[in-house]
């Protein structure tokens, strides 16, 4: 049966913990009660990226989309739009509204400058029904390479398009794919890095669950040009949805025959397996995801070998991130070319983000490779809340830096955020305004690599317990002369000895702040001072006694009894008692506390 | 599955289904549906245009509702946009003359002037 109009509800993670099982629910029963149910159908879809908005509901032909959309606006939506056909406004996503028109979702600043790629089917498909993945394309390429192409061709496709490796490294995925084809021994692995790790990030998730089956076929054209008969992915227990999908995509794919023995009468043989990480973060890093894949401890291992040679269960293996292997396919229907031509000069095709922070539209992004930071903030993030000023956006995570408002206008590419002190990392963008402390921000992201440190190798599990130590003594108030330059010291130790990858970055949020931000360093050490008044040792607590009415309510809550007053005569703080715990500034009834 | 053309088969059949999410390109069909295109039985007349495009594998239509135009008494009213054509107003439709709009006009290209507004103002 046609349906003539689709109501796409949102069920990636996002959307699903801001409520929209309900409202999916609701617009089910809802077109029912109203006789629609033959011509409107409800799907469940992935991430629209706009997750700041959610639930989001999209409402296909006209492509009209609903933002924060609760259960009870439901009936009135059905009513009105899908009844009568009259868009209800007043809960239409407002970038999209005209004086009298509404703009497709495509056309709103938030997508313009967009390019889907690897997020082509996110929200736009069922990712649970197989079906609708076919049906745009999904095991075409996969058919392609089977019946007509050799696996060297597949390679030499794939160097073509120049795909880099979307984890964070950025090792080139023709080369990677090469090096295990020209292994002799055998079976050879297929492995699918799903562990995303970095605080705020959540590209891959948004890929497996509303797209799991691009990831699938994948990894079978890449098991079909290396060789091999059997895959991994190795996904984080915490991501249950995409969990879920995933199985769901793996048994329906293995019904329709696209997995399994003898894939479209060409004699060849693939099949996945999923293998749950305990969400530590460095079996992101490769090594280690192997040995726990293999069942033992999630520790990394100097390479060489690589893993290409001495990989799962000591077999050449491959390793790509979630957004690599999503390139694939499109890369194989339209060409390395194609592909080659989107991008900058040494960084090809797109990139996708997850754009948290202090920023309007948080949310998850792909744009071609070059688009500069400035247009990912403040166009497609639609700029900074509240009429702040923006300070720098942390970029790569715990392995990443942070880039100041100078270089705003640096097209981003692998080699442009290097030499900037940053790395593309998995595609973390954290936005940060001028209320941010850049010195604790270090700290943040120094506390998250020793608490995930594995403790195999001297300079992780000790050297960035001394940069933290240091960290800490600075935003205490306590740093002192000399305490820059050994968190240098430190840091070019760690980076120049460490054992894998997380230890060799870990350092890198404290010399980009180091490199951009050092006048805030010294201000904590000489001046005794946070510039953006966030560290609270260095802040002192102080009655305004315009505003005070001496009411002793602060100094009844001090739980050092650091306040003194008498009545009718504004209230004074001890600043040699004071702990600096805020307390009185939340109970003064006159806001008449602040920190200076 | 063991074919390419089974492959392609899911893919076409499917597609027809969903397509309407991606495509903005193709023919449009807009029924009235107020109030008063609903009691003038424009439901079952969208119900048999939607039936016939399935039945014909005709992909790249896309059906919409839309509100009252103003002439009640000439409902049910049934729009036809074809990419660079201008839009052509058929009146008093029913399910007979529905299936007979999609295959004449939608899928031959050729509007049935007689069922159109121009023969009733």
């Amino acid at each position: 049966m046609l349906y003539r109009s689709h109501v796409m509800v949102c069920g990636g993670t996002g959307c699903t913990s801001s409520g929209s099982d309900e409202v999916a629910e609701r617009f089910i029963e809802e077109i029912k009660k109203a006789g629609l149910d033959k011509e409107i159908l409800v799907v469940r879809t992935g991430c629209f990226g706009l997750c700041e908005l959610g639930p989001v509901v999209v409402v296909y032909p006209e492509g009209v989309f609903y933002s924060r959309v609760k259960p009870e606006y439901v009936p009135e939506i059905v009513e009105e739009h899908l009844l009568k056909g009259r868009p209800v406004r007043k809960y239409i996503y407002g970038e999209s509204l005209e004086e009298k028109a509404i703009k497709p979702l495509e056309e709103t600043p938030f997508f313009r400058k967009q390019r889907r790629i690897a997020l082509r089917n996110c929200g736009v498909i069922n990712p649970e029904d197989i079906r609708e993945a076919i049906a745009f394309d999904g095991y075409k390429a996969l058919a392609k390479v089977l019946t007509e192409m050799t696996p060297e061709q597949v390679i030499e496709e794939v160097k073509k398009s120049g795909l880099r490796g979307r984890g964070g490294g950025g090792f080139p995925t023709g080369v990677k794919w090469e090096f295990a084809y020209k292994q002799k021994e055998t079976p050879k692995y297929v492995v699918c890095n799903a562990d995303e790790g970095d605080p705020g990030a959540f590209m891959d998730r948004s890929i497996l669950e509303g797209d799991p089956h691009s990831v699938l076929e994948a990894m079978a054209i890449a098991g079909y040009a290396i060789g091999a008969n059997h895959g991994y992915i190795y996904v984080r227990a915490e991501y249950p949805l995409a969990v879920k999908r995933l199985k769901i995509a793996i048994q329906q794919a293995r019904e329709y025959g696209l997995l399994g023995k003898d894939i479209f009468g060409t004699g060849f043989d693939f099949d996945i397996e999923i293998r749950l990480g305990a969400g530590a973060f460095v079996c992101g890093e490769e090594t280690a995801l192997l040995n726990s894949i293999m069942g033992k401890r999630g520790e990394p291992r100097p390479r060489p070998p690589f893993p290409a040679v001495k990989g799962v269960w000591g077999k050449p293996t491959i390793i790509n991130n979630v957004e690599t292997f999503a390139n694939i396919p499109p890369i194989i229907l339209n060409g390395g070319e194609w592909f080659a031509s989107i991008g900058t000069e040494k960084s090809k095709g797109t990139k996708v983000f997850a754009l948290t922070g202090k920023v309007n539209n948080t949310g998850l992004i792909e744009v071609p490779m070059g688009t500069t930071l400035r247009e990912i903030i403040y166009e497609i993030g639609g700029g900074i809340p509240g009429g702040k000023k923006f300070k720098a956006v942390q970029i790569g995570g715990p392995s990443g830096g942070c880039i100041p408002a100078e270089l705003l206008d640096t097209p981003i590419d692998y080699d442009s955020l290097t030499s900037a002190g940053a790395m593309m990392g998995s595609g973390g963008l954290v936005v940060m305004d001028e209320d941010t402390c850049m010195v604790n921000v270090a700290k943040f992201f120094l506390e998250f690599t020793v608490d995930e440190s594995c403790g195999k190798c001297a300079p992780c599990r000790i050297g960035t317990k001394r940069m933290l130590e240091l960290l800490d003594k600075i935003t205490s108030g306590k740093g002192e002369e000399g305490d820059i330059e050994k968190l240098e010291e430190l840091a070019k130790t760690i980076k120049a000895t460490a054992l894998c990858g997380l230890g060799q970055t870990a350092p890198n949020p404290v010399l980009s702040t180091l490199r951009y931000f050092r006048h805030e360093y010294e201000a904590h050490i000489k001046e005794k001072r946070c510039p953006a008044g966030v560290c609270t040792a260095l802040l002192s607590f102080v009655i305004d006694p315009e505003k005070c009415k001496a009411c002793g309510i602060c100094a009844k809550n001090c739980p050092v009894g650091a306040i003194f007053g008498k009545p009718k005569t504004p209230y004074v703080i001890d600043q040699e008692k004071c702990i600096k715990c805020g307390t009185c500034i939340d109970k003064c009834p006159f806001g008449a506390i602040y920190k200076k | 599955m063991k074919t390419l053309e089974e492959l392609e088969r899911i893919r076409k059949e499917t597609l027809e289904k969903i397509n309407l999410r991606k495509d903005r390109s193709g023919v449009r069909i807009a029924v009235g549906m107020a109030t008063c295109g609903i009691a003038a039985g424009a439901r079952q007349v969208m119900m048999a245009i939607l039936d016939e495009l399935a039945k014909r594998n005709v992909t790249n239509v896309l059906v919409t509702e839309t509100g009252c135009i103003g002439m009640c008494k000439l409902e049910p009213i049934v729009d036809v946009y074809m990419p660079g054509q201008e839009k052509v107003t058929y009146v008093k439709v029913d399910e007979k003359k529905a299936r007979q709009i999609v295959v004449e006009h939608v899928i031959n290209g050729h509007p049935i002037r007689e069922w159109t507004i121009e023969n009733y103002e």
